[in-house]
């Protein structure tokens, strides 16, 4: 096995066995299964595939298959702190894309990735209800109003530690 | 059995309920040109996504056009195949599928055998009205595969190969939209994945999305050399095959002309893989009875069944897939290694030349031999055994390059000594002939009677399974059969379990045996050509004078001269291997 395999955590390995099993290891039960499989890790990555197509008796292709058709499901780990930049009609009409950008620019990043470092993902959600504040960036739970391109630095500095 | 009627191009069809259209339509004759649709009756493989839409037609009341391979026929239907409508709507569909293909025909490796080019020609399309988005995938070279994705047009019929058929689970579709595609998990490359090289895959592909790694070249070189010596062997199943490549009726066999073409392409040897194929029964065969007599004494270690070991992409599953049961199968090399192993000792001492000096080429209708003849455990200090081993196909690619006109070539024999063989070796190529051949030898040397009927006709056919049990001499052998891995691993689960009966198993990884084999000329789907080629080989295995692999007296020779007796010391250095747990290696990134 290749040396960059990552190292799951054994109870939640456990956890996931346990989650195919609820479902009679039953091989039609696939994207049940890695929904919950979703909510245990976070995200779907190759070792977890592995582990689902072993206990459902399917080819890992297939269920790489899966994960990768439906949007959905993510094979990358969610940043330390996700930044979502609201792309809703009232917040894309007083510049969301250019806030996006920014992101993009700085963190080096495309929309539905992770930095390397793990601190931020780049994701993006249609209206948040807090249209009067357009556009809106959310931070994990933390909601920034009337961001700016130039704005963007002075938030991301605030997870700089 | 309920029936129904329709009218398809005005034409009345009674078909059972439940038909397809294109089915339907094509019991009266009516074509519906189709791309991803493929359905080998003999082998009962069917897939039929609906994905490409070539196979539209109009029904009257229906607002949109139908696929016809999934579209069922019904009772009064009235069906239109060839209507405007449904001639623009196919060609657009393949326009659009042209828009993302490379427009390399010229120089690509399926031209003149590619099923998509056919069809552009066959729909008329002379432009392509559509210019997007090109899809820009690194080819994936594996020691017996090359795959181009930029080719592949999501037929799917790979992945219904590989996992239905096969049951192997490579090659699967992933990502949606533009962005899907035939892959391996985590878009591996195949050589790092679950892959037997059984090549499959490439027999059914409709364009050059998947082709065999062509040796070709190498060979065009080795020739060249006058420093080396070049040593050719054929598979049994290329003699009844390799004439479809020159236009030749399916089940033609060319066996004389096929060494007539070696020697004309230059080679210095034009020997037979069927000469070790008998060696291969010399060997195989005492170890079944060996395994077989510690078993009836009671022995509670010996493992039984035995399982054959000739097939390469078997024995790459099964180190692949049940690397705990690797001392169930047989420890003989299949023949392609054990020619080698002989033409590059006894035979070279024979004609005084240096194993360097040495090129043994293999002529197989195989794509998993270009990597058996890879592994390291088939070379002395980094020399192979077999330095090349080409398809089928890429013979009739270098006769064709030599400019030799193939069909009015005389009858040749082999040379001597490696080119003599029996019909027991001929059978080699088709599922169950492996196993006839060993019986054949196995019961004169337990019974040490004369053996009065040579054909077992119980062991041969084409179901995907079969038993038979086989009466030596008051003793019963249980004997059984699978070709097509998704077969074998039937019968390997019962083994594993402690359920199976059988003393002996026969495997091949290709639908058919060699005769289907990834290499040969390729079916496009009529799998009748299957059954002509399997018939080919029991017509040459009747008309051989002798029958019986431990009655060819060259191989008598070689134990006399060289060898010592079956399993000698001697000969299992150069004719037994082992087997490695490969699982562990399928890599994940």
């Amino acid at each position: 096995m290749s040396s960059v395999k990552i190292k799951l955590n054994q109870k939640e390995v456990d956890k996931l066995r346990e989650v195919c099993a609820s479902f009679n290891n039953e091989p039609d039960e696939l994207i049940n299964v890695l929904h919950k499989a979703q909510e245990i890790f976070g995200y779907l990555p190759a070792e977890v595939q592995e582990v689902i197509a072993e206990e459902l008796n399917v080819a890992v292709a297939k269920v790489y298959g899966v994960v990768t058709f439906y949007s959905f499901f993510t094979m990358i780990p969610k940043g330390k702190h996700p930044i979502s930049v609201c792309t809703g009609t009232a917040c894309y009409v007083r510049g969301a894309e250019k806030v996006l950008d920014e992101f993009k620019r700085r963190l080096n990043v495309e929309v539905g990735e992770t930095t390397p470092d793990g601190k931020h993902s780049l994701s993006c959600l249609r209206c948040v209800g807090a249209c009067g504040l357009a556009p809106v960036v959310l931070v994990g739970e933390k909601v920034y109003g009337r961001v700016s391109p130039d704005g963007v630095a002075e938030i991301l500095a605030e997870y700089e530690v | 059995m309920e029936f129904v009627n329709l009218t398809i191009d005005n034409k009345s069809v009674k078909v059972e309920k439940g038909t397809s259209i294109l089915e339907a339509a094509r019991s009266v004759g009516v074509e519906i040109p189709t791309l991803c649709h493929m359905k080998l009756d003999d082998v009962n493989i069917e897939n039929k996504p609906g994905g490409c839409r070539i196979c539209v037609v109009e029904v009257d009341g229906r607002r949109n056009l139908a696929p016809s391979c999934c579209t069922k026929a019904d009772a009064d239907m009235v069906v239109k195949t060839n209507t405007m409508r449904v001639l623009n709507s196919r060609r657009t569909v393949l326009e659009l599928i042209l828009s993302d293909h490379p427009a390399d025909c010229l120089i690509c490796a399926k031209s003149g055998n590619c099923e998509l080019q056919d069809m552009a020609h066959k729909l008329g399309v002379r432009e392509i009205h559509f210019k997007g988005e090109q899809s820009t995938y690194k080819e994936d070279f594996s020691p017996s595969i090359i795959r181009d994705l930029n080719k592949c047009i999501m037929c799917r019929r790979c992945e219904t190969m590989c996992n239905e058929v096969q049951t192997v689970g490579t090659l699967h579709a992933v990502n949606r939209g533009f962005m899907a595609v035939v892959a391996p998990a985590f878009e591996m490359d195949l050589e790092k994945s679950t892959c037997t090289y059984c090549g499959q895959c490439v027999a059914v592909c409709p364009t050059g999305a998947l082709t065999e790694v062509d040796h070709t070249n190498e060979i065009v070189r080795a020739l060249a050399d006058p420093k080396k010596k070049v040593v050719v062997q054929t598979a049994p199943a290329v003699r009844a095959a390799l004439g479809e490549e020159f236009g030749l009726e399916p089940g033609t066999l060319v066996t004389g002309q096929m060494a007539a073409a070696l020697r004309r392409l230059g080679f210095d040897y034009v020997f037979d893989t069927d000469f070790s194929a008998d060696l291969t029964i010399m060997e195989e065969g005492t170890e079944l009875l060996g395994r077989l007599g510690k078993h009836l004494a009671g022995d509670k270690d010996v493992k039984l069944p035995i399982l054959t070991s000739c097939c390469p992409g078997w024995v790459n599953f099964f180190e692949k897939q049940f690397p705990d049961m690797l001392d169930i199968p047989s420890t003989a090399r299949s023949p392609q290694q054990m020619f080698g192993a002989i033409a590059k000792t006894y035979f070279a001492d024979k004609i005084e030349t240096k194993r360097e000096d040495m090129v043994v080429v293999s002529v197989m209708p195989c794509l998993a031999k270009k990597y058996e003849c890879q592994r390291e455990e088939f070379a002395t200090d980094g020399n192979p055994d077999v330095d090349y081993s080409i398809s089928t196909r890429e013979l009739a690619q270098l006769i064709q390059r030599a400019n030799i006109d193939f069909n009015t070539l005389p009858n040749e024999d082999f040379d001597h000594p490696m080119g003599e063989s029996t019909g027991a070796a001929v059978i080699f190529g088709t599922t169950g002939g492996v196993i006839e051949a060993a019986a054949r030898t196995a019961y004169e040397v337990h019974t040490k009677k004369k053996l009065e009927k040579v054909d077992f006709e119980e062991l041969r056919g084409m179901e995907g399974i079969r038993s038979a049990t086989i009466d030596f001499d008051g003793l019963p052998i249980n004997i059984g059969i699978a070709h097509g891995l998704g077969n074998a691993r039937k019968l390997l689960e019962d083994v594993q379990a402690g359920k199976s009966e059988f003393h002996a198993i026969e495997v091949m990884a290709c639908p058919g045996g060699c005769i289907g084999g990834g290499g040969q000329p390729l079916h496009h789907g009529d799998s009748s050509v299957l059954k002509a080629r399997q018939l080919a080989l029991y017509k040459e295995d009747k008309n051989k004078p002798i029958r019986k692999s431990h009655e060819n007296p060259y191989i008598a020779k070689l134990y006399e001269e060289f060898l010592g007796a079956p399993l000698s010391e001697k000969a299992h250095h150069l004719l037994h291997t082992h087997y490695f747990d490969k699982k562990k290696d399928i890599e994940i990134e």
